[in-house]
């Protein structure tokens, strides 16, 4: 193979330019694998969240479940999956699934943090001026908990992205798989290029999901900002 | 009119917060709950709009059963102001005002209006209307608060001692405004404070409870500070609640005031130096209205040859013709000059009133205490 290109290994250029429709794939299913739960996570953690804020005896459950959850091996709940849920064992909804537990485990607790702190006296006001309680969950309680909610989103969408990288060790097409290739190609000494295209990629993925949800809570919080400077 | 029947608060765990409670507070009037920390007057309140519900007897209002409407319903009739104000941060100032009319489906662009109206009544500019509550100052919150309060104009108000997380000086500017807009809005309100002060200042009806949750007193301020009932609301009302009662009785206008030589600013020293008596003269500006004391040391220290308003000594009040007599003697205990200044109701200088004089007009005219000590009504 190396003989192919003539003289020594490729470098990363070389790399690059020989795999770009498969690392392009890779990344678009990167993205969406890292994308999709913490979006399934949220919807689910929503009201898990509330319940719990609202009704004490459902919060250290909550916390301790979603705690035990997080120590589960990713790799062990990818593969085990597929006895679960019916699926193939390369079936990329076992990552979805399995990474949207990962991200309720965190989610769900932040949620009810965040509307367990909405001031005392903004939740009396806001009862006391006749809104029911759907609608100052929605119009109140909601808002105010954006910025404690998109904080943990950050966490969720960066470690998910690390998270499904692992899923590459098991076949499913990702960045992962760039590791994998990589240490595969090693067997006659170190080659790094494919290991160094899948980090910066991470890296780089991580990076602008976590400016989404920056972006994101900037458009939904002005109050923040504008409260600040006075 | 809100009426209490018999209602009693017990909370879990045994607290009677609120027992067996009679009360009355007439429509368009100003009832003020006071009393010691923990004696329930935030409680009752709030079962007024329900936020707590009565373990047993009825709250009314205007003869109908509060119990018999949903309580959102019910909130939405009942401005409601606390301490510390309880605006929504994520929410500018013109919508937290129509925060009220938005939830009965008045339209976006009416429900706005209305709260730039209701700014202006609450004396905030409309510049402020965009701005977010922590872009505010304490004060101004407060104001955004009762505005708040009064944008479904609901005949109602209930009110959790709302001034008294401000300093001393915006909390007397947010009572006069309360008491100006009280006078125009006739709304039914019950007023929660521990300050007494402010009780006998702000309130038509003055209710009394101790801790417990029972009522020791219902009357109005002058009475309440003339007859208390029993040593407990004597304390309550405090020490020189004798002095406080004179806020009652107005000056009459036939109050008899020397005349004092003044001088305007902008005269000569020399002048002023003339019209010297006893050590001070009256400064006062070209339409009559006093400006301030000069004193016989400055007038000779001073460098200017002409009245300047920096030389003054602005050390007295001032009392009005139109004011009560608690001012006038206190304008004539303030002043440095010995010479309380009194004007008529544009400001314009009358004359002034030695303290002799005004103890001995409050002898002629009757303080309410001294009239309840000589019918022989003393705690
Ligand atoms: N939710 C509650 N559970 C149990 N007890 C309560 C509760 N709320 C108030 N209490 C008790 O009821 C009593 C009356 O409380 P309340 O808040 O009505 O007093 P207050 O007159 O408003 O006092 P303050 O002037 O300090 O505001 C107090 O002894 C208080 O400890
Ligand atoms: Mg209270």
């Amino acid at each position: 193979m190396n003989a192919a290109a003539g003289g020594g290994p490729p470098g990363v250029v070389e790399y690059v330019t020989s795999h770009h429709a498969e690392i392009l794939s890779w990344l678009w299913s990167h993205t969406w694998l890292s994308v999709v739960p913490v979006l399934i996570g949220l919807v689910v953690s929503l009201p898990l969240g509330y319940l719990a804020a609202r009704h004490r005896w459902v919060y250290p459950p909550l916390v301790t479940v979603g705690g035990l959850l997080y120590t589960i091996p990713s790799l062990a709940l990818f593969v085990v999956m597929p006895s679960i849920l019916g699926t193939r064992i390369l079936d990329p909804v076992n990552v979805v699934v399995a990474l949207s537990v990962y991200t309720v485990a965190l989610l769900a607790r932040v949620v009810a943090d965040a509307l367990g702190a909405v001031p005392e006296d903004v939740a009396q006001a806001a009862t006391a001026m006749g809104y029911t309680s759907p609608q100052r969950l929605l119009k109140v309680d909601l808002p105010l908990a954006v910025p404690v909610i998109t904080a943990g989103l950050r966490v969720a969408v960066v470690a998910n992205v690390s998270l499904v990288a692992i899923a590459g060790t098991i076949g499913v097409p990702e960045l992962g798989q760039l590791f994998t290739n990589g240490f595969q190609l090693s067997s006659d000494g170190p080659y790094y290029p494919p290991i160094v295209v899948g980090v910066v990629l991470c890296v780089a993925l991580a990076l602008v999901l976590d400016l989404v949800v920056v972006v994101v809570d900037r458009a939904l919080t002005p109050w923040l900002r504008k409260g600040a400077r006075t | 009119m809100i009426t209490f029947e018999s209602v009693t608060k017990r909370y879990p765990g045994g607290t009677v917060a609120v027992d067996q409670l009679d009360l009355e507070a007439p429509t368009g009037k100003t009832t003020v709950l006071v009393g010691p920390s923990g004696c329930g007057k935030t409680t009752s309140l709030r079962m007024i709009n329900r936020m707590i519900e009565p373990t047993s007897g009825r709250v009314l209002i205007d003869g109908a059963d509060t119990s018999a409407v949903s309580p959102a319903r019910l909130r939405r009739g009942i401005g409601y102001v606390i301490q510390h104000s309880g605006l929504l941060p994520h929410r500018t100032v013109v919508d937290n005002i129509a925060t009220v009319p938005l939830l009965l489906g008045v339209d976006r662009r009416t429900a706005r209006a209305r709260s730039l109206e209701l700014l202006e009544r609450v004396g905030l500019p409309q510049e402020m209307a965009k701005r977010y509550p922590a872009q505010l100052s304490g004060g101004q919150q407060q104001r955004v608060g009762v505005a708040r309060a009064l944008a479904a104009d609901p005949p109602v108000m209930l009110m959790d001692e709302p001034f008294s997380a401000v300093d001393p000086v915006v909390r007397e500017q947010l009572q006069n405004e309360f008491l100006r807009l009280q006078s125009d809005l006739g709304k039914t309100i019950v007023f929660v404070t521990h300050d007494i002060d402010e009780a006998v200042k702000l309130g038509d009806q003055i209710a009394v409870m101790r801790v417990g949750g029972t009522l020791a007193q219902v009357a109005g301020p002058s009475e309440l500070l003339a007859r208390p009932v029993d040593a407990f609301v004597a304390g309550f009302v405090g020490r020189d609640r004798g002095y406080r009662a004179l806020g009652f009785t107005t000056v009459p206008s036939s109050v008899p005031v020397e005349r004092e030589e003044t001088v305007r600013l902008g005269e000569s020293l020399t002048t002023a130096r003339d019209r010297l008596a006893h050590g001070w003269v009256l400064v006062v500006d070209a339409e009559d209205r006093p400006q301030g004391w000069l004193s016989e040391h400055s007038v000779r220290s001073a460098r200017d040859d002409l009245v300047t308003p920096d030389a003054l000594n602005l050390g007295g009040t001032l009392a009005t013709v139109r004011g009560s007599l608690r001012e006038l003697l206190d304008a004539a205990l303030s002043s440095p000059s010995g010479r309380g200044v009194v004007t008529d109701g544009q400001g314009h200088l009358l004359g002034t009133i030695s303290p002799a004089a005004a103890v001995r007009l409050i002898e002629e005219h009757g303080s309410t205490a001294a009239d309840a000590a000589g019918r022989g009504e003393t705690a």
